[in-house]
């Protein structure tokens, strides 16, 4: 039993761990995290994109010592059917700028980089340690965790929680409600290693450029769901993910998905001749603004994916996890310098500033997405997808047949399969919820 | 061409690096006498297809392959089909990407 008492303890060590930690111990405070996994990072998964901005304000200087792998110069959408992709794609010379905004990383080893700044700052880390339980007083306030390490308590006046998006501490206390499936994505991914040349001329780029490519339509069978494929410096992280709930609703195997996915013509020429390494799987938070629970409590706060934190309509969640870190420590910081204790009162400053930044105002925005999109997953993953592919092929080919009439069979197809309320309906509701 | 072949769980599975709890798997199936809808849905959605059916026609799981997604945990948990906790520390799936 670890005899002594801390200011902070904090669950986790993903991004929104990793970042409050380290604002933690940089403001002075005595913190202790703990991290199931045998490194921090171990256990982590993601695509990935790191968006510098949000870190910068952590490590201002990560540039220098961060396992980046290209910084990102284009962007590409498709819109898949079974045979074919329509796509979309910006590349930008000025993304080949002195400090980068965006690049691909390897979650392990960023988070491993991560773990060592916050080790740095005089964090205590912990790692192989699961806790299994809060620590509660008679009143119910949160006063410390128990692990799995050794019997009895670890104190601290403030617990936070980063445990991620399957979090089972806040769901056993009942400060939240357990993941639902209609609610959380479920993604697979491999890590195809290919020499560094191959990569660099398959996605066309010199140097660190990178590329991402974000592909829906036919390749999630209906589901609301996305595949993605982005080049690192020696490999391609390639995956795709949909909700639980229409897994379960469909019976679709998610590994048969991504075989799909890596066989359809558009995407196996990129990953040609290349050695996986690594299969792995996680949850992605898709509840959106409505999903978020209860942010802080007595004596605790919950950031990250844990509070799903998460914004995928612009696939973004370590920037939203690492800024609810950094925002929950300064809102901690700002209580103990005040020497008042860790109320809920006090602590409805953490909400009263996640408020005011850009995480809750993007997430407020897209507030009707995650309905709309799974109530209408067939229109706008199957239907449409495949519709645009006929109309582009029908554009293309060329066969003596008059352009007028090929519009009107274009159109024709598409109220045939939508009809004209439909798809104004559709496009109204998109708007809509874009707003 | 092997389709068949190229969906083999078990070969992707063997890329991955796990330090097995042996004795202690960290999720239990109840005892049932006939699957719950839950329990069947998850011989397809677990990614790491560790439920199977035997031949008395329940579920049952194997965890030594499981990489920790929590996907069988939000669908059965609830239901009381299942008893889901994380490894102990340390032990698991060790991502050396993620
Ligand atoms: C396939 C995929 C692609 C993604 N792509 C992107 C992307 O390109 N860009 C982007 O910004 N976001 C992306 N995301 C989202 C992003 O990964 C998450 O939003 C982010 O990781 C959340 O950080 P977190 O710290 O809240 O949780 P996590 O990073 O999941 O960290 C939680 C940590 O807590 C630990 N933990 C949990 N429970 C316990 C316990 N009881 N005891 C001890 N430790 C515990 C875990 O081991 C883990 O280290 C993607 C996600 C996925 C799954
Ligand atoms: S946690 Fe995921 S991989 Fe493990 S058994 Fe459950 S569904 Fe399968």
């Amino acid at each position: 039993m670890i005899e002594e008492k801390f200011d902070a303890i904090v669950v986790g060590a993903g991004m929104a761990g990793n970042a409050a930690a380290l604002t933690m111990a940089e403001g002075g405070m005595k913190v202790l995290q703990l991290e199931r996994g045998e490194y921090s990072g171990s256990k982590n998964v993601q695509g990935a994109i790191l968006y510098a901005d949000m870190l910068e304000k952590l490590v201002p200087d990560f540039r220098e010592d961060a396992p980046l792998e290209r910084h990102l110069v284009e962007q590409r959408f498709w819109m898949m059917d079974d045979r074919a992709h329509t796509g979309l794609h910006y590349r930008s010379e000025d993304f080949n700028e002195e400090k980068p905004n965006r690049y691909t990383i390897i979650r392990a080893q960023f988070d491993k980089w991560f773990s060592q700044k916050v080790r740095e700052a005089g964090a205590t880390v912990l790692c192989e340690t699961t806790v299994t339980d809060l620590a509660r007083d008679s009143h119910g306030k949160v006063i410390g965790v128990r692990t799995d390490r050794r019997d009895g308590e670890i104190h601290a006046d403030i617990v936070v929680l980063a445990e991620g998006v399957n979090g089972m501490l806040g769901t056993r206390a009942g400060l939240r409600e357990r993941p639902q499936p209609e609610k959380v994505a479920l993604a697979v991914k491999e890590m195809h290693f290919l020499p560094r040349e191959i990569i660099e001329a398959r996605f066309n780029l010199k140097g660190d450029e990178g590329v991402v490519i974000e592909a829906v339509g036919t390749i999630s069978r209906g589901m609301t769901g996305m595949g993605f494929i982005y080049a690192n410096k020696e490999c391609i992280s390639l995956g795709i993910g949909c909700l639980v709930a229409d897994f379960q609703r469909t019976g679709e195997t998610p590994y048969g998905l991504l075989d799909r996915f890596k066989r359809h013509p558009s995407v196996a020429p990129l990953i040609e001749g290349s050695e996986v390494k690594e299969y792995s799987a996680h949850l992605i938070p898709e509840g959106g603004f409505k999903a978020i629970p209860e942010l802080y409590g007595k004596g605790w706060v919950v950031i990250g994916d844990a509070a799903q934190l998460n914004n995928t309509i612009h696939r973004e969640g370590s920037n939203l996890a690492m800024t609810s870190g950094r925002i929950a420590a300064e809102a901690i910081l700002q209580i103990k310098s005040r020497n008042q204790p860790m109320t809920p009162q006090n602590l409805a400053l953490y909400k009263k500033m996640l408020d005011e930044s850009f995480v809750i105002k993007d997430l407020r925005k897209y507030k009707d997405m995650p309905a709309l999109m799974h109530t209408r997953s067939q229109n706008f993953f199957l239907t449409y997808p495949q519709l645009v592919s006929k109309a582009m092929q029908n554009f293309l080919r060329v066969d003596g047949t008059p352009k007028i009439e090929k519009e009107k069979l274009t159109l024709r197809s598409f109220t045939k399969a939508r009809s004209r309320r439909g798809l104004f309906g559709d496009a109204f509701r998109l708007v809509r919820a874009w707003r | 061409m092997s389709i068949e072949l190229s969906m083999r769980v078990e070969d992707k599975l063997f890329n991955n690096r796990y330090l097995v709890d042996t004795g202690r798997p960290h999720i239990k199936v109840r005892p049932h006498p006939k699957p719950s809808p839950q329990l069947l849905s998850m011989l397809k959605v677990c990614p790491a297809r560790c439920y199977e059916l035997n031949e008395q026609g329940q579920v049952e799981a194997t965890v030594d392959g499981c990489i920790e997604c929590g996907t069988c945990r939000v669908i059965c948990e609830e239901s009381g089909d299942i008893e889901w906790s994380y490894p102990r520390g340390g032990y698991g799936v060790l991502f050396k990407f993620g």
